[in-house]
C-alpha cells in the first residue's frame, strides 16, 4: 500500500501531463482529483495503523541493487505517520487555490504532482539512499515551483533556496555513504548497506559520531530552518505562489525536523547527548528571534515565514529535549504548525488575490467587507499564538512542559516565545482587519467564495480536534517516541528525567550555571 | 431530591457553549431578539444544573468529587476533568447567576446594534470558557480556561473594532495578559515536574509530601504572576482602564464580576501550595495593598464614569489579593462574591446612565439625574453604599472581615491593614464623588440630550442585582459564619487566617473602617455636592498631585517610552540590521566568494560529466579516507 502511496501522484502526474496543453480548463480540477487519490490511501494508511506498535508498520522491500544493498524499502511509524497525513492533506488544498496559476498551468499541476510523491516518499523511505533521493528530488519541482510561478524576484529566491538546500545535501550524501561503507566494514560478508535498519545496529566510534551527526544536522538545520540558517526562507515565501508557501511551510521545513528525529538521534545517539546544548541553544535563539524579527515586518507573508522560524524552533527544542513528553510535543507540533500555518499562508495568498499586494499597510478594516476571511484569519492566528483548545498549543505545552525537566533555564526562555508570538499576530491582525475602513479597493474587498471557504473549513476542523483530542495522533506517536529515547538510554549513559523530581530540576539548573 | 454525578456537569459547561456554536452558525438567522433569548436560555439553564448539583453542600452532605471527562495530554499528565466543590459550585453560581443577570441586560444594552447575534456569541463563549475554568480539575485545563476567558475579552472589548481605540485595547488586554501567563506556564511546568502529574488530586493532596519551601515559594510566586495578569494588578493592570472600549455589560460580566477574579480564585485554589509559601503569600498580599491604594487614588481623579468604575475594580481585587495573601481565603472568596454583586450592579448602572446620556461618558456632562432614571439611581445608589462599607450592605461584611484578618496577623501586615484602612476611605471618596456628579446637583447636559429611565429588561438585572447587593454579606458575618462552614470541604487541611475573636475587637476594627468610609463619603459630598466651579477648587488645592492622579501617574506612558519604544527599537533592528545585513549578508557574501572562486577555477567547468564524476568520486573518497582515518572505525 506504500508503494501505491507514493507513486498514484506520480502516475497523477503522469496522466495530466498526456492532457493537451491548450485544455487549460482541466488541469487544475484534475490535478486536483488525482490528489485526493493519495489523501484516500494516506486516510486508510493512518487508521489501519496499529497504535500500540512501536517499529515499522506495512513495511515493504524490494532489493534493487543488491552489490550496494540499496533497496525500495518503505514503512510507517509514529513518526511519519502524521507527516504523511498531513502531506495528502495539504496537496489538493495548496490545487484547489491555485485558480491564479495562468501561464504553463499544465507544467505547474505536474510539477506539484511530483513534488508529492517526493515528499511522501522522503518520509516513508526506510532505505537512507532512497531517502536521499527522494530528499533531493524534491528541490526541482519546489525549485521550479519558486522560480516559474513565483513573484518579482522569484528567480533569485529560487536559486538561493536551491543552493542552500544541495550544499546541505552534499554533506548529507557523504554521511550516508560513510555510513554504507562502515556497515561494509562490519559485517562479515563485507556488503554496502542503506538500510535504515540495518545501520541502527552498527558501532559507531563517538568521534566519527559527532562527524556524521554534524553532516546530517547542518543538511536538515538548513531545510527546519535552524537559526542562523533561515535567511533563504522567508525570500522563498515571499516569491512563491500561495501553493508553494503552503507545501514549503506546511511540509518541506518538516523534512528538517523529521530528519533529525528520525536519523539523528537514533544512529548517533552519544553525538545527539553531547549535542544536545548547541541544538537546544539554537533552537531557543530561533524561537526568540523569529518571533521579534516578525514582529516589525511590513510584508505579511514574511511576518508568517518569521513565525516559522519560531515555530520549529519549539520543535527542535522538543526533539532535543529527550523527554517522552517533548519528543511527543516535536511531533505533533509538525503537524500542526503545517495545518495553522498552511492555513494563514492560504489566507495570505486569497488576500493576495484580490489586493494584489501583501504590505500590512496598504490594508485595514478588512473584517468589515469580509468577516468571514476575518474570523478564519483570526482564528488560525489564535492556533499560532497557542491557545488552548486549538492545536498549536498542544504542541507547544508538550514540548515546554516536557522539555523543563532536562533544560529549564532555556525552557524558560523559549516560554517567553508565547508572549511574543500574541505581540506579532495580534497587531497584524489589528491592522489588517480592523480599525476604520479606509481606501476603496479595501472597501470593495470580496469576502470568501463558497470554494474557499471549503479549502479552510477542513483545516480549522483539524486544528480544533487536535486541540481538543490529540489522542488520535499522540496514542499512535507515543510508542515510536518511547522506542527513540530507549535506544539512546540504552547506547549512552544518558538518562530521561522522570517527572515528579523537582529537586532534579533544581540541581541541573545550577549545575547549568557553574 | 435529583442526585447529579459530577459526571453530569459537564453540562454546566456544554450549556452555554452549545447555544454560542448555535448562534455562531444560525445567529443572523435567527436574528434580533430570539438570538438574544436563546443565549439568556443557554445562561440560564446552567445556572440551573449548577444550582440542583450545589444543593448536597448546602445541606452539608456533599463531598468534593473529582471527574475524569478524557486524557488530554497524558505526557505531562494533563486531562479534562471536573472538580466539583463548594468552592467550585460557588464560582459556578456566581458567574452563571451574575452572567445570566447580565446576559438579560444585554438584551435591552444591544438593542439595535448590527452584530446582536454575535455578541451573544460571544458572551455564550464566555461563560462556557469562565465555567471551564472554575470547573476545571486540572492545571491544564484551568489553562484552557484561563486562555479561553483571555480570548472572550479579547473579543469584545475591540467588539466595535472598526474604532481604533477598541482594537488597540483588546490587543493590549491580551498581550499583557499573556505576561501574566508567561508565569503561569512556568509553574505549570514546576508544578509536573514536582509531581507528575498537573491534577488537582494528584498535586494537592502530595504538595506537603512531594515540595520543599523554595518549590513551593517558586510555584507560588509563578501561579501569582499569572494571577496578577488575569486580576489587574501591579504592575499588569494597565489593560483593565483600557478594556472599558468593550460594551458595558461586557466590563459588567468580564472586567468586574468574573474573569478578573479568576486570578483571586487560582489562588485559593491552590491554597495548599500557599500553604508551604508564605514568602509568596506576603508577595501576594503586598501586591493587593499597594494596587488597592495605588488604584482608588486614580480612581479619584477620573472624570469617565466606566474608568472611575475600572479602577475602582482594580482596587477591589487588590482586596482579595490582599485577603488571600493573609491566607483568609474565605474571606478573599467572599469579597470576590460580593464584589461581583455590587460592581455588576454598578457598571451595569453606568451603562444604563450611558445609555440614558446618547453613549456620553464625561461625568461633567451628568449631573441630575435622579428623577429623570429613579430605577437606576436608586439600584445604583445601593451599589454605592454596598462599596463603601458601610453596614449591613454587602460590602461591608466582606471588607471588614478582610481589614480584621489582615490585623490580626500583625507585624508587617499591620502596615497593609492601614493601607487597606486608607483604602477604604478613599474607596467612600470616590464613589460618592460618582453618585454625586452624576445624579445629584443640576443637570449638565449637553444640547439635544433627553435622558430617559432604561427598559424593563435593564433595569430588572439592576434590581436583582441591587437585592443581591444589600443582602448578599449576610451569608458571613462574624455571627454566623456561614460562608465559611459551607467552605470548609474545600479548604480541608488548609490554615484559614481569621479575626481575632473577641466581639469588643471586631467592633472596634469596624468601626474604624465604617469611620474611614464616613470621612471619605463626607469629603466628597460636601466637596461635590457644589456648583462645578467650587468642586474644581476643591481639584485644584490638591495641586500636581490630582494632575497624576487624572493622568493614572502616566503609567501607560511609561510603560511605552520604557519597554515597548526599545522594545520595537530592538526588533526593528535585529530584523532590518541583524537578519537583513548580518545574518543574511553573510550567506550572501559566502556566494559571492564562491563565484569568485569560481571565475579563478573556471578551467575546470570544461562541461564533461564524466570529469565533474571524477572530481566529485575523488573528493568523496578523500572524505571517507579521512573520516575512517580520524574517526577509527
Amino acid at each position: 500500500m506504500l508503494t501505491l502511496l507514493v507513486l498514484t501522484p506520480l502516475l497523477g502526474a503522469v496522466v495530466v501531463s498526456l492532457v493537451p496543453a491548450r485544455r487549460r480548463e482541466l488541469h487544475l480540477p484534475l490535478g486536483m482529483a488525482l490528489s485526493v487519490a493519495p489523501l484516500g490511501l494516506a486516510g486508510a494508511m493512518f487508521f489501519s495503523f496499529d497504535a500500540g506498535e512501536a517499529s515499522f508498520q506495512m513495511v515493504e522491500k524490494v532489493v534493487w541493487w543488491e552489490p550496494w544493498g540499496v533497496s525500495w524499502q518503505l514503512g510507517v511509524d509514529g513518526i511519519s505517520l502524521g507527516m504523511v497525513a498531513l502531506t495528502a492533506i495539504l496537496f489538493p488544498l495548496s490545487l484547489a487555490v491555485s485558480d491564479s496559476i495562468s501561464h504553463r498551468r499544465k507544467a505547474f499541476v505536474v510539477a506539484m504532482l511530483f513534488l508529492e510523491t517526493g515528499l511522501i516518499g522522503t518520509f516513508l523511505a526506510l532505505d537512507l539512499l532512497l531517502f536521499f533521493v527522494f530528499f533531493e528530488v524534491i528541490l526541482v519541482p519546489m525549485y521550479l515551483i519558486i522560480g516559474v510561478w513565483g513573484g518579482k524576484r522569484r528567480v533569485y529566491a529560487a536559486v538561493k533556496f536551491f543552493i542552500y538546500t544541495a550544499f546541505g545535501s552534499a554533506l548529507l550524501l557523504a554521511a550516508i555513504i560513510a555510513l554504507a561503507v562502515m556497515h561494509a566494514s562490519q559485517t562479515p560478508d563485507g556488503l554496502l548497506s542503506f538500510d535504515y535498519l540495518a545501520l541502527l545496529t552498527l558501532d559507531i566510534s563517538p568521534t566519527a559520531q559527532m562527524w556524521l551527526f554534524g553532516a546530517f544536522a547542518l543538511a536538515f538545520a538548513i531545510k527546519v530552518p535552524l537559526f542562523p540558517f533561515h535567511t533563504w526562507l522567508p525570500d522563498a515565501h515571499v516569491e512563491a505562489p500561495t501553493a508553494g508557501s503552503v507545501l514549503l511551510a506546511g511540509v518541506l521545513l518538516k523534512l528538517g525536523t523529521y530528519g533529525l528525529l528520525r536519523f539523528n538521534l537514533t544512529l548517533f545517539p552519544e553525538a545527539t547527548v553531547s549535542l544536545v546544548p548547541v541544538l537546544a541553544v539554537l533552537a531557543v535563539v530561533g524561537i526568540i528571534y523569529g518571533a521579534v524579527v516578525a514582529i516589525v515586518q511590513p510584508d505579511l507573508k514574511k511576518l508568517v515565514a518569521y513565525s516559522s522560524v519560531s515555530h520549529l524552533g519549539f520543535v527542535v527544542l522538543g526533539i532535543f529535549a529527550l523527554t517522552s513528553a517533548g519528543l511527543q510535543g516535536a511531533v505533533i507540533q509538525n503537524v500542526n504548525h503545517g495545518l495553522t500555518t498552511g492555513a494563514l499562508f492560504l489566507l495570505v495568498g486569497m488576500l493576495y488575490d484580490r489586493r494584489h499586494t501583501k504590505q500590512i499597510s496598504d490594508f485595514g478594516g478588512l473584517a468589515t467587507p469580509a468577516p468571514l476571511m476575518a474570523g478564519f484569519f483570526l482564528f488560525m492566528a489564535f492556533a499560532s499564538i497557542g491557545l488552548p483548545g486549538l492545536n498549536g498549543f498542544v504542541g507547544e505545552f508538550l514540548v515546554l512542559v516536557g522539555s523543563f525537566p532536562s533544560l529549564p533555564g532555556l525552557t524558560v526562555v523559549a516560554a517567553f516565545g508565547v508572549v511574543l508570538a500574541a505581540i506579532y499576530m495580534l497587531w497584524a491582525y489589528q491592522r489588517v482587519f480592523t480599525g476604520p475602513l479606509e481606501g476603496a479597493e479595501n472597501r470593495k474587498l470580496a469576502d470568501l467564495s463558497a470554494k474557499e471557504t471549503a479549502v479552510l473549513a477542513p483545516l480549522a476542523a483539524l486544528v480544533l480536534l487536535l486541540g481538543l483530542y490529540p489522542g488520535i495522533l499522540l496514542e499512535r506517536t507515543a510508542p515510536s517516541v518511547e522506542a527513540i529515547l530507549d535506544r539512546i538510554e540504552q547506547h549512552t549513559d544518558y538518562e530521561a528525567p522522570e517527572p515528579g523530581r523537582l529537586a532534579d530540576v533544581f540541581n541541573t539548573a545550577s549545575e547549568d550555571e557553574s | 431530591m435529583i442526585d447529579l454525578p459530577t459526571e453530569a456537569l459537564w453540562l454546566v459547561i456544554a450549556l452555554p457553549l452549545g447555544g454560542s456554536l448555535l448562534l455562531h452558525f444560525a445567529g443572523r438567522w435567527l436574528g434580533e431578539p430570539r438570538a438574544g433569548y436563546l443565549a439568556c436560555a443557554a445562561s440560564l439553564a446552567a445556572f440551573g444544573v449548577a444550582a440542583v448539583a450545589a444543593v448536597p453542600f448546602l445541606t452539608g452532605e456533599g463531598q468534593p468529587s473529582q471527574s475524569l471527562l478524557w486524557e488530554w495530554m497524558p505526557a505531562v499528565g494533563a486531562s479534562f476533568e471536573i472538580v466539583w466543590d463548594p468552592l467550585s459550585a460557588l464560582m459556578t453560581l456566581v458567574v452563571t447567576g451574575v452572567g445570566s443577570l447580565i446576559h438579560i441586560y444585554s438584551l435591552g444594552y444591544m438593542h439595535g446594534d448590527p452584530r446582536f447575534a454575535r455578541f451573544f456569541v460571544y458572551l455564550n463563549l464566555f461563560t462556557a470558557s469562565m465555567l471551564t475554568l472554575v470547573l476545571a480539575g486540572n492545571f491544564a485545563m484551568l489553562f484552557v480556561g484561563w486562555e479561553l476567558v483571555g480570548l472572550c475579552s479579547y473579543l469584545l472589548i475591540s467588539f466595535w473594532f472598526t474604532r481604533p481605540s477598541a482594537a488597540a485595547a483588546g490587543k493590549k488586554a491580551f498581550v499583557v495578559n499573556r505576561i501574566g501567563d508567561f508565569g503561569f506556564l512556568i509553574a505549570l511546568m514546576l508544578i509536573f515536574s514536582s509531581f507528575g502529574t498537573l491534577s488537582y488530586s494528584g498535586v494537592f493532596d502530595r504538595a506537603s509530601e512531594e515540595l520543599t519551601g523554595s518549590a513551593a515559594t517558586l510555584i507560588g510566586l509563578m501561579l501569582a504572576a499569572g494571577a496578577i495578569g488575569k486580576s489587574a494588578q501591579i504592575p499588569l493592570y494597565v489593560w483593565l482602564p483600557d478594556a472599558m472600549e468593550g460594551p458595558t455589560p461586557v466590563s459588567a460580566l468580564i472586567h468586574a464580576a468574573t474573569m478578573v477574579t479568576a486570578g483571586v480564585y487560582v489562588i485559593a485554589r491552590s491554597a495548599p501550595i500557599f500553604e508551604l509559601a508564605p514568602a509568596a503569600s506576603g508577595a501576594v498580599a503586598a501586591v493587593g495593598a499597594l494596587t488597592a491604594l495605588w488604584a482608588a487614588t486614580i480612581a479619584m481623579g477620573q472624570s469617565d464614569i466606566k474608568r472611575v468604575l475600572a479602577y475602582s475594580t482594580i482596587s477591589q481585587l487588590g482586596y482579595m489579593f490582599l485577603a488571600v495573601g493573609a491566607t483568609a481565603y474565605v474571606a478573599g472568596v467572599f469579597h470576590l462574591m460580593t464584589h461581583a454583586f455590587f460592581k455588576a450592579l454598578l457598571f451595569l448602572g453606568a451603562g444604563s446612565v450611558i445609555h440614558a446620556m446618547g453613549g456620553r461618558q464625561d461625568m461633567e456632562e451628568m449631573g441630575g439625574l435622579r428623577k429623570a432614571m429613579p430605577v437606576t439611581f436608586l439600584t445604583m445608589g445601593i451599589g454605592v453604599v454596598a462599596i463603601a462599607g458601610f453596614p449591613p450592605l454587602a460590602g461591608f461584611w466582606s471588607k471588614d472581615e478582610i481589614l480584621g484578618v489582615v490585623f490580626n496577623q500583625g507585624g508587617f501586615f499591620t502596615l497593609l491593614w492601614l493601607v487597606g484602612l486608607i483604602t477604604a476611605l478613599l474607596t467612600a471618596f470616590y464613589m460618592i464623588r460618582q453618585f454625586v456628579l452624576v445624579f445629584l446637583g443640576w443637570p449638565r447636559w449637553p444640547e439635544g440630550v433627553v435622558p430617559h429611565e432604561s427598559p424593563r429588561s435593564m433595569t430588572f438585572p439592576l434590581v436583582v442585582l441591587a437585592v443581591l447587593s444589600v443582602l448578599g454579606g449576610l451569608v458571613n458575618t462574624p455571627f454566623r459564619l456561614g460562608l465559611e462552614h459551607f467552605l470548609e470541604p474545600s479548604f480541608e487541611g488548609v490554615k484559614l487566617g481569621h479575626p481575632a475573636d473577641g466581639v469588643v475587637s471586631i467592633l472596634v476594627l469596624a468601626a474604624v473602617a465604617v469611620g474611614a468610609g464616613v470621612v471619605g463619603a463626607a469629603m466628597a459630598f460636601f466637596a461635590y455636592h457644589r456648583p462645578p466651579e467650587a468642586w474644581r477648587r476643591f481639584q485644584a488645592a490638591f495641586g500636581k498631585v490630582w494632575g497624576w492622579w487624572e493622568d493614572g501617574y502616566r503609567v501607560d506612558d511609561i510603560y511605552g517610552t520604557m519597554l515597548v519604544a526599545p522594545g520595537r527599537r530592538l526588533a526593528e533592528q535585529a530584523a532590518f540590521k541583524l537578519d537583513l545585513g548580518v545574518v543574511d549578508g553573510a550567506v550572501n557574501g559566502v556566494a559571492r566568494l564562491v563565484r569568485a572562486a569560481g571565475t579563478m577555477i573556471r578551467p575546470a567547468q570544461s562541461g564533461l560529466i564524466r570529469q565533474y564524476g571524477l572530481w566529485f568520486g575523488l573528493g568523496l573518497v578523500a572524505l571517507l579516507a579521512w573520516l575512517l582515518v580520524r574517526g577509527g572505525v
